[in-house]
């Protein structure tokens, strides 16, 4: 760790002959200890803050860029098979299913890949699939992310190959099989993103574990039905979907705007506050108007699907900074603790 | 099988991190940074990948006890040797997808280095953010318990090296009747904010670091309620198979419409 580096923030004054010699002035001609500098001062003599230097209590996530940008594209990746199999079995248009089982595809060679590379042993990755374990939201991704591989790799091959024109019964079956597990497995690879942050001990991150799957759910929803309208898919299915994703991010949006304990501190202060609150304006309300105000022009359907796509995957990233900027506040870890002691003593009192 | 545990106390110790180095050098861990923090004599900060015992220096405007011989201005000075918890119920074991970290047959958690594949989700899964991943190694590293020495009769290598016996190695409930029974001494010398650290009523279920503190602790950097994370699992994965629900029934509306 370097010098520059020490926890508590790059404001804190570093110890030095200077200060120190500073601090014996002081003492010497007020006659007292030196402790009106309190915290400020890294090298004042006592504290009276009842933490310990307000170094962290917890670690930050070591995540570097890849598993953000995979949340977004995991999430894409996943409801995109779901719009490809609901879609098939409403008989929707044929090569909107197809583009959206290519996503899913695409999805499922970028997911490993950008997760792959965030390991600190790459070369290990199969480890992964060494346990099965239920209580592991990691363990069960990997799980979710190898079988929904395997699963749209079946249905993008079987429908590619029954295009090619290969007669045979086993295809459509076999199809409707890949396309059904991809759903399946593609419902949970979009959401269980938001139980792997939300079962963590970073409290900014399990204090909104019920909110998170829903939140990544819907950027996924919209994410993928945003792709589909660029690739020229500007049917009333891709417009509602668009439509359903906008306001359920407003409402996400919302949800955290009213919400202002020490543990929210991230969501509304610093990078990652104000990363949150852009991203979230983008892919809730602006993406929303954008779609209302221009809903008859492809121009304004290509804008409302930008600024929801640029909007899922700067809260991604935001969502990453929140958990850093979570841990590394003692404070936040303490006062949630605390108001659980006072209500697990309130709740002893009532039996 | 007996289970081992620590039991450190803050009331013994002399903050002369004999322990520090006696686990750097038992167990080969790396330089963790050189740095002065103007932190009293703590420049080690914090328990890491690379410092798996951690000696804090507290510096309170508190009555120590009965030494007090200043009352206008009352201070005392603290240390505690900080270490690995080894949970009843580990946060990092639980989360760890690899099955490189386990249960050993002394009731420690330990990382398996040949297994661990540095995918961080110990890290943020510890509610006492001990383990953390080494750089530039890739994997995630923390206090072993000295597992290799306790295989081979001898104790932990922090616990050996304490000149004051403020780090006890032992069986775990003898250890634990024994933080109780000295709690009691120390309130009945006048030490009235002695108290023991071992998060019993919560999910974390006690663990095998007992610690033996003055006032609260907060303090210490140590987490007055933590939990393992694993609780959080059902009530986020409800949420995602209800919104999954919901997601479908939208899906299927818009190609309904």
């Amino acid at each position: 760790m370097a010098a520059t580096d020490i926890p508590g923030g790059p404001g804190r004054p570093k110890a030095s002959e200077d200060r120190l010699d500073a601090i014996r002035n002081e003492a010497s001609t007020t006659g007292k200890v030196v402790t009106g500098a309190g915290r400020a001062h890294a090298s004042a003599p006592i504290r009276e803050a009842e933490d310990y230097y307000n170094l962290p209590v917890l670690k930050p996530p070591t995540w570097t860029w890849e598993v953000p940008l995979y949340f977004f594209i995991g999430g894409i990746a996943g409801v995109s098979s779901v719009i490809a199999f609901v879609g098939h079995l409403f008989h929707a248009d044929p090569p909107m299913v197809r583009v959206a089982l290519w996503i899913a595809f695409v999805g499922t060679v970028l997911c490993p890949a950008l997760l792959i590379s965030d390991l600190g042993r790459p070369l290990r990755f199969l480890n992964m699939l060494r346990v099965f374990k239920w209580r592991s939201a990691m363990s069960m991704g990997s799980w979710i992310l190898s079988s929904f591989g395997a699963a749209v790799f079946l249905a993008v091959a079987t429908n590619e190959l029954v295009l090619y024109g290969i007669q045979s019964p086993f295809l459509p079956a076999l199809r409707w099989v890949g396309e059904f597990a991809g759903a399946v497995t593609g419902l949970l690879l979009a959401s269980y993103t938001g139980v792997l942050i939300g079962a963590t001990a970073i409290p900014v991150w399990h204090e909104h574990r019920r909110l998170l799957p829903a939140h990544f759910l819907t950027s996924g929803l919209g994410g993928s039905s945003a792709i589909l309208e660029f690739f020229g898919f500007l049917v009333p299915a891709t417009q509602i979907l668009g439509f359903a994703a906008a306001s359920g991010e407003t409402l996400v949006g919302i949800m955290l705007e009213l919400r202002h304990s020490r543990v929210d501190r991230p969501l509304h202060h610093g990078k990652s506050g104000w990363t949150m609150r852009i991203a979230g304006t983008l892919e809730g309300p602006i993406a929303l108007f954008v779609r209302i105000l221009w809903k008859g022009s492809a121009h304004g359907r290509y804008a409302a699907a930008a600024c929801f796509l640029v909007g899922a995957l700067c809260s991604r990233y935001a969502w990453i900074w929140a958990g850093r900027a979570s841990a590394h506040d003692p404070q936040a870890v303490f006062e949630s603790q605390h108001v659980a002691i006072a209500a697990r003593k309130a709740a002893h009192r009532a039996v | 099988m007996t289970k081992a545990a620590f039991l450190t106390d803050a009331t013994l110790c002399i903050g002369c991190k004999a322990c520090e180095v006696a686990c750097k050098e038992w167990n080969e861990v790396p330089d963790d940074g050189m740095i002065w923090t103007g932190f009293s004599y703590d420049n080690t900060q914090m328990l890491g990948a690379s410092t798996w015992r951690h000696v804090m220096f507290l510096e309170q405007p508190a009555v120590a006890g009965p030494q007090q011989v200043d009352m206008e201005n009352p201070f005392r000075w603290i240390f505690l040797s900080d270490v690995c918890k080894h949970c009843g119920n580990a946060g990092c074991l639980e989360a760890c997808p690899t099955g490189a970290i386990v249960r050993t047959d002394v009731g420690s958690v330990l990382v398996q280095s040949d297994v661990c594949n540095g995918c961080g989700y110990c890290v943020v899964s510890c509610p006492f953010g001990v383990v953390d991943k080494r750089h530039p190694d890739g994997r995630a590293f923390k206090c072993t318990f000295c597992y290799d020495r306790q295989s081979a009769g001898m104790i932990p290598a922090c616990a050996k090296a304490c000149p004051t016996q403020s780090i006890r190695f032992g069986e775990l409930d003898e250890l634990r009747e024994a933080s109780v029974a000295r709690v009691a001494e120390l309130q009945g010398r006048g030490y009235t904010d002695a108290q023991v650290y071992d998060p019993l009523e919560t999910s974390v279920g006690g663990t095998h670091a007992m610690f033996v503190i003055l006032g609260q602790p907060d303090a210490y950097n140590l987490p007055p309620a933590p939990e393992v994370p694993t609780i959080y699992l059902k009530s986020a994965w409800t949420s995602a198979l209800v919104s999954a629900l919901v997601l479908v029934a939208i899906v299927c509306g818009a190609f309904l419409f």
